[in-house]
């Protein structure tokens, strides 16, 4: 059964004036239908404002759709009474780490989810540990989140969702204010815990270099899925790509041109090995 | 300047003082500030001093940091001192010269003032530095319990606390960055009359609560996210427990408020 799935999903912000009278409605999400299956580590791609943190934000219930239906693990997350379930099993990562760290002290913002949920005290702690252990911050867990850098505060929210036990990690371009070596820390984190948790991951981005490895990947504009599918499918299509103002990865770009060229290549090649490799064949 | 405000945060290092229960050390600052206004004589202020040196020596946090975070407070402490000096009347006059006379027990309540002023600031920044904000919310909201009898939202304001003390760095951090692009375009912070100061100061608050704002909405977000849903059915990292740590510390509470009375009522 899909963790995920949303059916013709559409969701309108609306302005208002003074009177309540609506002014304008923006459709930001627009008839999208995912299905997204347990342990697969999912890319979304979009340029800004084409509507990927509003879909992010229907995952776990911060925002209910317009028309259509969000299930998470079985449940409708229109269904009020299965809330904390659903954002439990669908747990979320912000862009900016420094407006989702809630404690002062690391461990402690590591417990702040299982606080709410009501887990018992010694729970509480084996889950900070273990979180903690597994985002590889172990080190620093008493340490302010003032004194740490991008990339390990944003390991530190990670392990905050991570000690909630959730099936899935919805994480909203959580590299967007990183430097390179931060955002590599973090991909690395996301694709491990992916990889030996077997959580489910919907990792959101611009940066295409953090997709190459991903299982599938959605490109949406404007609300719209426009393509889907596996890295190298939708990367052979440079060109679709570039009108919906997203740039490829560079050496897929390089291969690209090298083709029209009249180099023989494979198309979609995603890393400099994989061209090293054909180049020389 | 703006970035190391150190007033409020807490001090990360293994002692007595900070595994004390937060309870315990809120009450001990509530009646050290008591205590602050019950003396009225040097002996009482020599053991109030003596007192908060033991405690900020057994708390390892190094005197430096307390300094540091009386630096800000500097110019209050001046002018308090200023109008004790000149304000003051009595017997008998030191100094008296055109319209401004100093008398003896002027400069005694100057000093006094300032004394009081420094070691209450101290003080509360010794339990602040000790406690890590989450600690405090949770001693205050279990400290404060009863008043939630009398529908005052105990949980709310003790989580409203922490998330204050959370984001003084960061906020200062912020208005430090905004501060030197002003004045990388231009603006002066450091000269003219005080309304031209007061003045350059609007351009740097606008910016400030606007990302404060974003900032809160933000956190919201993200509390939510993670399950967040007010006080009810949360359950507690650290569940307080008073140890028998905290039964000496309000002894020797006790005997220090004894003491301080003892020297008022009999010098
Ligand atoms: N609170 C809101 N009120 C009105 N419109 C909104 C609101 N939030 C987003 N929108 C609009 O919805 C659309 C999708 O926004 P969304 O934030 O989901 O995009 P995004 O892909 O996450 O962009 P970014 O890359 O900038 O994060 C945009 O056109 C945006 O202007
Ligand atoms: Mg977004």
């Amino acid at each position: 059964m899909a963790i995920i799935k949303t059916d013709n999903l559409v969701y309108e912000f609306t302005r208002r004036d003074e009177n309540n009278e609506v002014v304008e409605t923006v459709r930001a999400v627009d008839d999208v239908s995912l299905e997204i299956a347990p342990g697969e580590f999912i890319a979304v791609l979009g340029r800004n404002g084409s509507g990927k943190s509003t879909i992010a934000r229907q995952l776990n219930a911060l925002l209910l759709p317009t028309s259509g239906t969000v299930w998470v693990d079985g449940m409708n997350t229109q269904d009020g009474e299965h809330l904390w379930d659903i954002r439990q099993t669908a747990g979320m990562v912000f862009q900016n780490p420094d407006n989702q760290i809630i404690s002062s002290v690391v461990e402690e913002d590591v417990g702040f989810g299982p606080e709410n949920m009501g887990v018992p005290t010694e729970e509480i702690w084996k889950r900070v540990d273990r979180s903690l252990e597994a985002v590889g911050m172990t080190a620093y867990r008493r340490s302010s989140p003032e004194h740490l850098s991008g990339g390990q505060k944003q390991r530190v929210a990670i392990a905050g969702v991570m000690a909630m036990k959730p099936k899935c990690i919805i994480l909203d371009e959580p590299t967007a204010m990183l430097d390179p070596s931060g955002r590599k820390e973090v991909i690395q984190t996301v694709r491990e815990l992916n990889q030996s948790e077997g959580i489910t991951v919907i990792l959101i981005t611009h940066y295409m270099e953090e997709t190459v490895n991903a299982d599938r990947i959605y490109v949406v504009d404007q609300g719209v899925v426009r393509m889907k599918g596996t890295p190298r499918e939708v990367f052979s299509q440079a060109d679709r790509l570039k009108e919906l103002k997203l740039t490829v990865p560079q050496v897929t770009e390089l291969a690209c041109e090298m083709k029209k060229a009249g180099v023989d290549l494979p198309g979609g090649i995603l890393t400099v090995e994989e061209l090293a490799g054909a180049l020389c064949r | 300047m703006l970035r190391d405000v150190t007033l409020g945060q807490y001090y990360p290092v293994e002692s007595p003082l900070h595994r004390l229960d937060p309870r315990m050390k809120l009450s001990a600052t509530m009646l050290y500030i008591v205590s602050l206004f019950i003396a009225n004589n040097p002996a009482c202020y020599l053991l109030a001093t003596a007192a908060l040196l033991l405690a900020i020596r057994i708390s390892r946090v190094p005197v430096r940091h307390f300094l540091k975070g009386l630096r800000p407070i500097f110019m209050l402490l001046l002018i308090s001192m200023l109008f004790n000096l000149f304000l003051t009347g009595g017997e008998p006059v030191l100094v008296h010269w055109a319209i401004f006379t100093i008398t003896w027990p002027g400069v005694r309540q100057a000093i006094y003032m300032a004394v009081r002023l420094i070691l209450l600031i101290m003080g509360s920044a010794l339990m602040t530095y000790t406690t890590t904000p989450t600690s405090l919310t949770d001693g205050m909201e279990k400290g404060l319990r009863f008043l939630k009898a009398f529908h005052v939202p105990v949980h709310e304001i003790a989580m409203m606390m922490s998330i204050a003390l959370r984001f003084i760095p960061i906020l200062a951090d912020e208005a430090d960055k905004i501060q030197k692009a002003q004045m990388a375009r231009g603006a002066n912070f450091e000269e003219g009359s005080i309304v031209q100061r007061a003045k350059a100061m609007v351009p740097l608050l606008v910016p400030l609560f606007i990302s404060a704002f974003r900032r809160a909405t933000d956190l919201a977000t993200a509390m939510e996210a993670r399950c967040y849903h007010g006080g009810a059915g949360r359950t507690k990292m650290h569940p307080l427990h008073y140890q028998s740590g905290d039964r000496i510390a309000y002894l020797l509470l006790f005997a220090y408020l004894a003491f301080v009375i003892l020297l008022r009522v009999i010098l």
